[in-house]
């Protein structure tokens, strides 16, 4: 009887590893209950027998979880194969049996997080935690020994049948129990772990940092690794729900806040204070998009200029971007992207920590200052909010031990190797990619004038590849007309039609190559406006639609509809169409009919999924559907590194 | 003659030079033309229906070929046909019920007549009626009392024969013509008042606060639009421009100046809007018999985006629209290509277009066409000065305005041609 308390005692070692510091003293309480207590373990097990399917982790948790489950799993796997080689790498019993004892690791974490983590998910697990840990403590003793096979058990495969395995659950934990303890003894001595449980509770509430703990939470690894091998098993176990629950939590921080809505007036009223540029009189709004900033043109240019001095804040670099926005000189996604980080890195490189203030703090907010600022000459692009995204993080990132001068070096070498390898190396992967999908006598279709298209179309000519190219425009932008120009001079023989016409020349494509702003994880693909139609009338002809995009780009944002979020152009250039004398019916309105006329200009708009054959991007070539993952895999790789 | 083919050679001019803009100025001139032709036909003693068809027809090849892909002009052609022969038939049915005589249709039944030389001239009339339409609930029942008074007619029909016909004669010559002449004047007053006859429809298509997408600019839509304001209904107008004739800013103009909410919106943020729209009004420039349109290009677009949203996609055609012919391959061979000048600065890129000199093939080629081809299935409905209508149902429709023998005919002289 001893004996076997002892080596139920074993999973105190674990629970040290949980509670770190204070949990020791829980631990003897439940063996000075044990012998008093001498009911049978059986009248508890219907409480976890109705619960258990809460506390088995749903599948999509285990597939989610993927990343932090994969480094944990293998661990146990290999230290106990040799301790354990009778049991199965598969016992549903074994693998709730053992599930019952991590629930109390996450115990500990969840009096920390709960005030934070509300979520119904969350909160069943909770209590699931609460609740499996007043199954029986046979369980316990068990697990120690086994459980390494069933960790690997319920990760890999078993997204457990609830019922039945609870059944087995209840069997199993009294059968080996029933040789040596009492049904009294075993309810004792889970009333008393209870207890124990009860006060490590409250002393964690008054600590506030209990221990381990906390430290291991941001490490996300519980820093119980350096326990030996004899508890190596529950580390993997409890190390696995460390990393669950942080990638998690991670997950909820990292979703992105609500997009900022001109027309919140208490956000529209703090961004108008703030504002450096005049806001454009609402006249002429169109009433559905009065969430959106409206455009602002060029005419504020000799107005920001006057401002400069006044501004001297802002970086010249950035102010010069900013200009540059404002004026339309710089337009496309990589190219607003890069101009923007390079006037980022001059700032940092000129930047200087101002007395009694830490560099991470005081350039985190400086950059955001220089962002508010270019948002105020144009709102920012997908791509360019990820990019500020990295930046920001890696100055978060920054070990406090640099030097400022090392710290601007890391950060300036970082935004080249982002520009580098996010956006130069991506296209020239592209570029391979989507060449592949070229073949002789093609006839490929674009719209507008992407960058990366037209890289993609000199470098097929440059392969010796036999095509021709409809080049679609579509007023006001009419940037068309600049990609025909550069494919012309190059000696690519072209195709250049109105998107209204898109009908008549679809017939004879064979191929259309859009570019995207942006890419969300819906497989929605937000782009220059017409995009869509494009699509669609592809879509409607049976031409495959290949949209190039770099995954810098892709956002996890979801969007349905193209209303939600876009960007208003200038409403004038609608108007007038250069080179057309003749088209001048809204030149001399009275202001009666301006009253009642709205022109809309809209800069993009989203394409549904359904209409995008493959995704070609720098991870290869993809279906729409294969975007969240991207997202989700390519957020880790920049943030994490 | 000699003034009528004046008038003629100046149409066909016009036609050519395509000076004449939107189908129903074209068919509504043609019409004119067509009565005025009629008029100064020389009327023979016999076969009179049979001169004016030929005339009719001989001007009407001329005028088809001269801007083929303007439908409008054969559909008038061959609604006059149409009447004459219609005009035709009533005159002889007329003359049939009043004096009880043989008065047989002399022109097209001659070798009917021989052939069965026991019927009698009541009978012949109503077999050659139902040859010159097709067959529907109405002729049907029409023909009942006619083959239930064959017996009856037959009796006395025999005898009197030659000597009423000749009688007859002079009194239908210049009724012919003269009735011939009304139904044209008949028809140029149906199609200028067409717009009223559809626009009379408005109201019970557009409820209050709807909001209505529509490209380009068609007087008809224009008019319908305006119709539903008149009535004090209240709703938000989308313009989409119709690039690269950028019409759409004309309408807008219009629509403003009448009070009416618009919103002008490049032709590019039609998908993007196309969600918050309740329907799609358009004009056409013809509809085919399978009810498929050829409409201002961009349309189809438009179309398959409101299909996708569910977006009711909605015709408005004047009768003189509706072309009897089924179209094949329509997206090109219906079409017109416009000059690249609309689309490209010649001065930027003539460099590149100089297909006269240079090396082989010029780099670049500008697309411009005028129409597009909504299919059938993408249409909702169309609103005709007759109400609405399926597009299934616009062949029987057709069916009404046209005679079978004018659609054959003219088809293979437009393909002689």
């Amino acid at each position: 009887m001893d004996a076997r308390r002892m080596s139920r005692a074993v999973p105190r070692v674990r629970q040290v590893g949980f509670f770190t510091p204070n949990t020791p003293a829980q631990q003897p309480q439940p063996q000075s209950a044990a012998p008093s207590s001498e009911s049978p373990p059986l009248s508890d097990s219907p409480a976890s027998n109705s619960l258990s399917p809460v506390m088995i982790p749903p599948p999509r948790h285990l597939s989610d979880n993927l990343g932090g489950r994969t480094a944990a799993v293998p661990v146990p796997g290999r230290e106990n194969s040799g301790e354990l080689p009778t049991v199965g790498s598969y016992n549903p019993s074994e693998s709730v049996l053992w599930l019952d004892s991590p629930p109390r690791s996450r115990i500990g974490d969840e009096e920390l997080s709960e005030g934070a983590e509300s979520s119904l998910g969350w909160y069943r697990r909770s209590d699931s935690a609460k609740f499996a840990s007043s199954l029986p403590s046979g369980g316990f003793n068990l697990s120690t020994a086994k459980h390494p096979d069933s960790v690997a058990a319920v990760e890999a495969k078993n997204p457990l049948p609830e019922q039945s395995e609870a059944q087995k659950e209840q069997a199993s934990s009294s059968k080996p129990l029933k040789a040596k303890t009492t049904k009294a003894e075993r309810r004792a001595l889970q009333e008393s772990q209870r207890a124990a449980k009860a006060a490590s509770r409250a002393e964690a509430n008054k600590s506030g940092t209990p221990g381990g703990a906390p430290s291991s939470k941001p490490m996300k690894q519980p820093p119980q690794k350096k326990d030996g091998p004899p508890v190596a098993s529950s580390i993997a176990a409890s190390e696995r729900i460390g990393v669950d629950r942080s990638v998690e939590k991670e997950r909820k921080k990292d979703l992105p806040p609500p997009r900022k809505q001109f027309d919140d007036e208490s956000r529209g009223g703090r961004a108008k204070r703030r504002s450096v540029l005049n806001q454009p009189e609402a006249r002429n709004r169109v009433e559905l998009f009065r969430h959106l900033p409206p455009h602002k043109n060029g005419t504020q240019l000799p107005y920001l200029g006057s401002k400069f001095f006044e501004l001297h804040e802002k970086h010249p670099a950035v102010y010069k971007v900013g200009l540059q926005y404002l004026a339309g000189d710089l337009s496309g996604g990589n190219a607003r992207c890069i101009a923007m980080l390079q006037a980022f890195q001059e700032a940092i490189r000129d930047y200087s920590t101002p007395p009694e203030k830490t560099l991470t703090r005081d350039l985190t907010s400086k950059i955001g200052g220089f962002v508010s600022f270019l948002i105020e000459c144009r709102p920012l692009s997908m791509s360019m909010g990820n990019a500020i995204r990295f930046l920001k993080s890696r100055i978060a990132r920054l070990p406090l031990t640099l030097s400022e001068s090392e710290a601007k070096t890391t950060l300036c070498s970082d935004i080249d190797r982002f520009i580098n390898e996010k956006i130069v190396l991506a296209d020239k992967v592209i570029l391979r990619h989507a060449a592949t999908k070229i073949r002789d006598g093609d006839v490929l279709l674009t719209y507008g004038s992407s960058c990366v298209v037209e890289m993609i179309l000199l470098y097929a000519h440059e392969l010796g590849k036999q095509f021709r190219v409809v080049v679609v425009d579509s007023h006001p932008m009419l940037e068309g007309q600049k990609l025909l120009r550069r494919l012309l001079v190059k000696g690519l023989s072209c195709t250049y039609t109105q998107l209204n016409a898109i009908s008549y020349v679809m017939h004879k494509v064979t191929r259309v190559f859009l570019g995207a702003s942006s890419i969300f994880s819906n497989g929605t693909v937000y782009s220059t406006v017409g995009t869509a139609s494009v699509a669609m009338v592809a879509h409607a002809f049976r031409v495959p639609v290949l949209v190039c995009c770099e995954a810098y780009k892709f956002h996890e944002r979801v969007q349905l509809d193209s209303i939600c979020f876009n960007e208003l152009g200038d409403p004038d250039a609608i108007s007038k169409v250069p080179g057309r004398v003749d088209v001048n019916y809204l030149d001399n309105l009275t202001d009666k009919q301006k009253e009642n006329l709205e022109l809309l200009n809209l800069k993009y708009d989203a394409t549904p999924s359904d209409y995008i054959s493959v995704i070609v991007t720098d991870y290869g070539m993809i279906p729409p559907t294969s975007v969240p993952v991207i997202v989700r895999g390519y957020r880790k790789e920049y943030l994490l590194i | 003659m000699p003034d009528t083919q004046a008038l003629v050679n100046d149409f066909l001019n016009k036609l050519k030079k395509r000076k004449i803009e939107g189908s129903q100025a074209t068919a509504k001139q043609t019409a004119e033309l067509l009565r005025s032709v009629i008029s100064q036909t020389r009327m023979p003693y016999t076969n009179q229906a049979a001169a004016l068809i030929h005339s009719v027809k001989a001007v009407g090849e001329r005028l088809i070929a001269a801007n083929p892909v303007e439908l409008a002009v054969g559909n008038v052609v061959r609604r006059v046909l149409h009447i004459v022969r219609e005009e035709d038939l009533s005159l002889t049915t007329a003359a049939m019920a009043g004096l009880n005589l043989s008065a047989e249709s002399d022109d097209e039944d001659d070798t009917d007549r021989d052939n069965h030389p026991a019927l009698s001239a009541a009978a012949i009339a109503a077999a050659s009626r139902s040859t010159l339409r097709p067959p529907s609930l109405q002729t049907l029942l029409e023909d009942v009392p006619d083959s239930a008074a064959v017996p009856h007619t037959s009796s006395s029909g025999g005898d009197s024969e030659g000597k009423s016909k000749s009688a007859d004669k002079s009194s239908r010559s210049r009724k012919l013509k003269h009735d011939v002449i009304e139904a044209v004047n008949e028809l140029i007053q149906d199609i200028s008042t067409c717009h009223e006859l559809i626009a009379e429809q408005a109201v019970e298509h557009i409820h209050q606060n709807e909001v209505i997408l529509t490209l380009g600019s068609s007087r008809t839509v224009l008019e319908f639009l305006c119709a539903a304001k008149e009535k004090k209904r209240s709703f938000r107008v989308f313009v989409a421009e119709g690039a690269p004739r950028y019409q759409g800013h004309l309408l807008a103009k219009e629509l403003v100046t009448r009070g009416l909410q618009t919103t002008l919106i490049t032709d590019s943020a039609v998908f993007a809007m196309i969600s918050r729209v309740n329907m799609v009004i358009v004009g056409a420039h013809a509809v085919m018999a399978n009810g498929g349109v050829i409409a201002p290009v961009g349309l189809n677009m438009v179309a398959l985006a409101a299909q996708k949203h569910a977006v009711p996609f909605v015709v408005l055609a004047g009768s003189h629209k509706l072309c009897p012919l089924y179209p094949h391959h329509p997206e090109v061979l219906l079409n017109e290509l416009r000059s690249p000048s609309e689309l490209l600065d010649f001065g930027e890129f003539s460099d590149c277009l100089d297909f006269g000199s240079g090396i082989g093939a010029p780099l670049l080629h500008v697309v411009n066409p005028t129409f597009d081809y909504v299919p059938p299935k993408l249409v909702s409905l169309f609103i005709t000065d007759t109400g609405g209508h399926n597009p299934s149902y616009m062949y029987r429709l057709i069916a009404d305005y046209y005679s079978a023998d004018d659609l054959v005919l003219e088809r293979r002289t437009t393909s002689g041609n």
